[in-house]
């Protein structure tokens, strides 16, 4: 299996394997609450993905998801950040200490 | 007399020939696209700071690329186009465009607009590919092209079309595991269809170089059974050989498609007729030979029809063309890229026919199946709704919700069609009628539609 940007295998819990372009910068980012890392140029998408299994809770079925079409048609990777706004992880960039949810805020009605 | 406003929406190859070949003419169109750098998805480039060459991303087709992408960048550096990258066009009505950005929304109008919104891989239904860890072939691509990532650890890829064995060689080449490449056409519908695809000797014996080299990977003539999948994503496929052997083959991703469906959306709500084309197995836009729509409508690409990139440029060059005759200014002779044209449609229609839409996979779906991803929607209540509402389209998304989630129906609308004719004894899909397009054609935050720019 190929290496990480951090001379490591993918976190244990990740789906994605990088193969290529891992010496960009490091981006530190929060999902959960807990501190993760992704790099520079990533997507929401790739930086969950590097990290953990799904993106989300599917609302209409038991299973989470973790994305489909990567272009912006499906909308199956809408996610929710602390601060309120929904982002679409395939098609926005990764950014520097953002703060993002796999599901919604437990203390939102 | 003012200078003539033409918006083309979409920057990949269709959208880049159009805009060059208006530019050459003295105009200065605006082009609207999704992507942050033109190029579209066929040639999509990477953010800033990735390294891999063009050899490495695009292969034998690094030189088209790089051509396109100078092609349009000199002319953004020059002001001879305005390039609004990473926004929408959400709406269209009157003359006007709706779009949508980072900053918030904006009205564009038009006296001519160009359609160049390409396609998105055409999907069919598979018990279990709600779980995590299924993906559109073409959103393996993106990852490996734009990312650099493969989507899992032990990949299998199923579906049909060119894409299928392109992206198997891409990812073993950048190192991937690809556990089997499945696909569901036969061996004998291939062979029918190389008549076709022969107008294009280099193409097709490069295609089957490909396959040649995946070797014990590729298995033709199989029948998908289903996906499996544990709470954390998929643990395996099951699959028919054409031996008609059950197999099981363990993974944690499987990309799924059957060539591609054009996007039409923006098509629709500009009042484009439409047709059934029954070799491609979809709805599609009508136009002249030029890409005329009528009313000031030009369409090219993907979007029209499923020609691949090569066959975009073309239609591109010709839309615009068309344009600027309409328009009265003096346009490019035509001749040469009409012959093409009828060149590359040829051996399109070749490819649908080896590769085709897998009606008989969509109409085994078991009643419990998910039909519909973004709401959960089985097979069995589609048929359920079709029984009880009537055998159309419209009346099926109305009343039982297949085609009314937030992807529009863009994902399950061929395969609800499928068993909609079945339910209803029709003859095929086409006969259920077409689902209509309803803005916005893309989820927008009302925000943005607060905020104008």
């Amino acid at each position: 299996m190929s290496g990480t940007a951090f001379g490591a295998p993918p976190e244990p819990g990740g789906r994605l394997v990088r193969l290529a372009e891992t010496g960009r910068q490091p981006v530190r980012f929060l999902l959960d609450g807990a501190e993760r890392m992704a790099l520079t140029g990533d997507t929401v998408l790739t930086a969950i993905l590097t990290n953990a299994p799904a993106l989300r809770q599917a609302e209409f079925g038991p299973e989470q998801r973790a994305g489909f079409c990567l272009m912006g048609a499906c909308q199956d990777c809408w996610i929710w950040q602390e601060q309120g706004p929904r982002i679409r992880a395939c098609s926005t960039p990764v950014a520097e200490g953002m703060r993002l949810l796999t599901r919604t805020r437990r203390d939102w009605p | 007399m003012t200078e003539p406003q033409v918006v083309i929406v979409g920057a990949g190859p269709a959208g880049i020939r159009a805009a060059q070949t208006l530019a050459a003419a003295g105009l200065c169109p605006t082009v609207i696209d999704e992507g942050a750098r033109a190029g579209g998805q066929i040639y999509r480039r990477p953010p800033d700071g990735f390294i891999r060459p063009p050899g490495t991303l695009y292969g034998s087709q690094a030189g088209k690329a790089v051509a396109l992408h100078t092609a349009f960048d000199g002319l953004v550096a020059a002001g001879r186009i305005v390039h609004l990258p990473r926004r929408s066009v959400v709406a269209l009505a009157d003359g006007t465009l709706h779009t949508v950005g980072e900053s918030g929304s904006r009205r564009i109008g038009y006296d001519r607009l160009i359609l160049a919104t390409g396609a998105t891989d055409r999907l069919a239904p598979l018990p279990g590919w709600q779980a995590p860890g299924v993906y559109s072939l073409g959103a393996m691509q993106i990852a490996l092209k734009a990312q650099g990532v493969a989507m899992g650890r032990r990949i299998v890829l199923a579906g049909s079309g060119p894409l299928l064995t392109l992206l198997a060689t891409q990812l073993l080449k950048a190192g991937a595991e690809v556990a089997a490449v499945l696909d569901t056409a036969g061996m004998r519908a291939q062979i029918a269809a190389f008549r076709d695809l022969a107008v294009r000797p280099s193409f097709a014996l490069q295609g089957l170089a490909m396959r040649a080299r995946l070797g014990r990977h590729y298995h033709a003539g199989v029948v998908l059974e289903g996906i499996e999948a544990s709470d954390t994503g998929v643990t395996a496929i099951r699959w028919t050989d054409a031996g008609e052997q059950a197999r099981r083959t363990a993974c944690d991703a499987v990309g799924l498609g059957w060539h591609l469906k054009a996007e039409t959306q923006l098509a629709d709500l500009a009042g484009c007729r439409f047709a059934y084309d029954a070799t491609w197995s979809q709805w599609l836009p009508c136009t002249d030979r030029m890409g005329r729509a009528g009313d000031g409508v030009y369409l090219a690409g993907d979007g029209l029809r499923l020609l691949g990139a090569d066959g975009a440029e073309v239609a591109g060059r010709l839309a615009a063309a068309a344009c600027l005759s309409d328009l009265g200014l003096p346009a490019p002779d035509t001749a040469a890229d009409l012959k093409r044209l009828d060149r590359l449609e040829r051996f399109a229609r070749g490819i649908a026919r080896a590769f085709p839409w897998p009606t008989d996979q969509v109409r085994a779906l078991p009643d419990d199946a998910v039909l519909c991803r973004c709401e959960g929607i089985t097979a069995g209540a589609v048929r359920e709704t079709a029984a009880y509402g009537g055998a159309e389209a419209n009346r099926v998304k109305s009343l039982g919700r297949a085609g009314m989630g937030r992807c529009q129906g863009r994902y399950c609308q061929l395969a609800a069609a499928d068993l909609i004719a079945v339910t209803g004894g029709l003859a095929h899909a086409g006969e259920v009628g077409r689902l209509r397009a309803q803005a916005p054609v893309r989820p927008a935050l009302v925000s943005a539609l607060l905020e104008e720019e």
